[in-house]
């Protein structure tokens, strides 16, 4: 199937600013469903509120495009109860780790199997330009006008230390290298976080000097070096890409399984 | 199958209730004076094929039963005040994207974490409003555990005949109290099942363009039809719109498709109204002084009767005029600070007739506390 073919093409030209990394993570994503020869009707993708949740109208897949904040919780509810489901949760950062940093790390502990995507770009967008709990230290925002004194998270350790069993990070820069890692991600059976670093020259670069979409991008190739590489161990200011994590643990719909079967026979006795 | 009878907790009942309904998705947060419903589901739902999840709070478990809901399942939350509170932004979104779903209130004392363990009926308004903007809702209470079981399955069948929440308004008193229940033989009351399309794969599927009789027929996720959900505005696609017609018709049919449809969704009961010349109103746990109290003075020909609410909302306006008309008094009995009576204020010709007995100290209002209001409006001294 072609990759136009996975999206709804009437909602195009999508409504992100010139220059967004959003509609790159969206090209990755179609590109390993593509790969992937999954079947748009076992796809749910559940997005919450931003700018990176309005991709779930994009897309030809069930979409639900829930409250801000509580995708993953409404993915639980959708995934359990039909565990033949593929589900792919893309988020913002905001969405992902400030209001829904609960669900994320209750998501990763439980290990149920979806992909969670954290579509990073350190600033809410949708509401103007304010900082996100991953816009870190020294950034400007229109609610940091000093610039922010509040600490941001590593995805990655984050997602690791909850429980998820597979993380990896990417970024827009790195289109082909994400799509293979989301299609790991995907094809991984437990809970999948993969981080991807999409520019907002808008209202990230405008504030913080970042320069134009293509001076962004460029500067995700120059702060990133593959997990594994000698310029990564000799640079270790610089971000890793690549899967950091990749290991076996029950999934949880697969344990609810053998619930059912051990009630099912007290039941019966 | 022979009817089943249980000495139980009107939790339980509430489980009952909802496993004859068909309920086989839960997700939930534990919560007094609710917990007893997620226990006991934890146990049961399994030992059906269905799902128990304990989400990480209560905001989680609404998410969690409306993602179930869209895969077409029968879905049920339960929690007290607090977790209603934190529930209802994604009760909002139920009512907008028109997902049936159930949630039920033991309801405990308030504001903030109140009173845990003792009575109250303090959420009334908060069930009809708590969420923000326009939108219809519908509630339920009982007083006994028959009726819990019974208005359980009622609240699944009205979820699912008009899309929406429906909230289970229990209460402390209910919730905890043990006496006799009844179950059925299945088949012995009418279950309603979802309204699912007809429309061929491949062909367009409008999830939100209604019947001829205002029901819009749904597609499971999962399914032949891809469609979208959301909670903002949306056309008849489910897709995002802020057209101003959009907007207000999306709007109007939600609110209209409840109200049109109250005297459907009313349910009451009533006791000696026929020539009752001091009425009492009531429901939930009160209800069962006030229904104690009308019998003990009928017997000293006192022509005392009862209007039993069942559902608050929508509220019967119309009903309880047209009860009332006749009588000298009205007496609202609740356990809070009027918020039925505020209603029946405003469903009633004259509202200076309207009084409350009320109690909100965490106890039960007694038929004695009733019999003294009502001495007072006699004028028979206190």
């Amino acid at each position: 199937m072609a990759v136009q073919d996975y999206i709804r093409q009437r909602f195009f030209p999508h409504m992100w600013c010139p220059g967004c990394g959003h509609g790159i993570v969206l090209n990755s994503l179609l590109r390993a469903v593509e790969q992937l020869e999954l079947d748009k009707n076992d796809i749910v993708m559940t997005s919450g509120i931003g700018c990176s949740a309005r991709i779930s109208g994009y897309v030809d897949f069930h979409s639900l495009h829930t409250i801000h904040g509580r995708a993953l919780a409404f993915a639980t509810g959708v995934k359990l109860s039909k565990p033949e489901l593929t589900l792919l949760v893309p988020m913002g950062d905001g969405d992902a780790l400030a209001i829904g940093g609960n669900h994320f790390i209750h998501a990763a502990r439980r290990n149920i199997d979806m992909t969670a995507i954290v579509m990073n770009n350190r600033i809410y967008g949708m509401t103007g330009g304010q900082f996100s709990p991953l816009s870190g230290c020294g950034i400007k925002a229109t609610t940091a006008p000093y610039t922010t004194i509040d600490n941001d998270f590593n995805v990655v350790d984050l997602a690791a230390a909850a429980g998820a069993t597979f993380v990896a990070r990417s970024t827009v820069y790195h289109a082909k290298e994400s799509t293979e890692l989301l299609k790991n991600a995907i094809q991984h059976k437990g809970f999948s976080v993969v981080e991807i670093l999409s520019q907002c020259p808008t209202h990230f670069g405008r504030k913080n000097k970042g320069g134009d979409a293509a001076a962004m991008m460029e500067n995700y190739k120059n702060i990133t070096a593959p997990v594994g590489s000698k310029t990564l161990e000799e640079n270790p200011e610089l971000l890793g890409r690549g899967i950091f994590v990749q290991k076996e643990r029950p999934e949880y719909c697969q344990e609810y399984d053998k619930i059912i079967e051990v009630a099912m026979k007290g039941a019966s006795k | 199958m022979e009817n089943k009878i249980k000495f139980v907790q009107g939790n339980e009942a509430c489980v009952e209730g909802a496993l004859y309904a068909g309920v086989d998705f839960y997700a939930g947060y534990p919560i007094t004076p609710s917990t007893e419903i997620a226990e006991v589901l934890s146990q049961r739902l399994p030992q059906a094929g269905g799902k128990f999840i304990q989400m990480e709070d209560e905001i989680a478990s609404m998410c969690a039963i409306i993602g179930a809901s869209l895969t077409g399942h029968k879905v049920m939350t339960a929690t007290s005040g607090p977790g209603f509170s934190l529930k209802q932004e994604a009760i909002g979104y139920a009512c907008m994207a028109e997902i049936p779903c159930v949630i039920a209130n033991v309801q405990r004392g308030g504001p903030s974490t109140g009173n845990p363990t003792h009575v109250s009926q303090g959420d009334i308004n908060q069930a009809r409003w708590g969420t923000h903007g326009d939108h219809a809702i519908i509630a339920l209470t009982a007083s006994n555990h028959q009726d819990v079981f019974e208005m359980t399955i009622d609240a699944f069948n009205l979820a699912e005949t008009y899309r929406t929440p429906v909230i289970l308004l229990l209460d402390e008193a209910i919730g905890h109290m043990r006496e006799k229940l009844e179950i059925p033989a299945a088949g012995e009351i009418e279950l309603v099942e979802r309204l699912r399309t007809s429309v061929p794969k491949g062909v367009d599927y409008r999830p939100y363009l209604p019947r001829e009789d205002g029901r819009l027929p749904m597609s499971d996720f999962g399914g032949e039809h891809r469609y979208n959900v959301t909670g903002l505005y949306h056309d008849m696609w489910g897709f995002p719109s802020a057209s101003p017609q959009v907007v207000n018709e999306l709007l109007r049919h939600l609110v209209d498709k409840i109200d049109i449809n109250i005297e459907k969704i009313t349910r009451y009961k009533e006791y000696f109204l026929d020539d009752a010349e001091y009425i009492l109103v009531s429901y939930g746990s009160s209800a069962r002084s006030a229904i104690h109290l009308a019998k003990n003075r009928r017997e000293k020909g006192e022509k005392i009767g009862v209007l039993e609410l069942q559902s608050i909302w929508p509220f019967p306006h119309d009903l309880v005029r047209e009860k009332c008309s006749r009588a000298k008094s009205v007496v609202v009995v609740e356990m809070n600070l009027g918020q039925v009576m505020a209603q029946v204020k405003a469903s009633v010709d004259n509202p200076e007739k309207v009084f409350l007995a009320n109690r909100i100290d965490g106890k039960l209002i007694t038929p004695s506390d009733i019999k003294r209001l009502l001495r007072v409006i006699q004028g028979r001294g206190i």
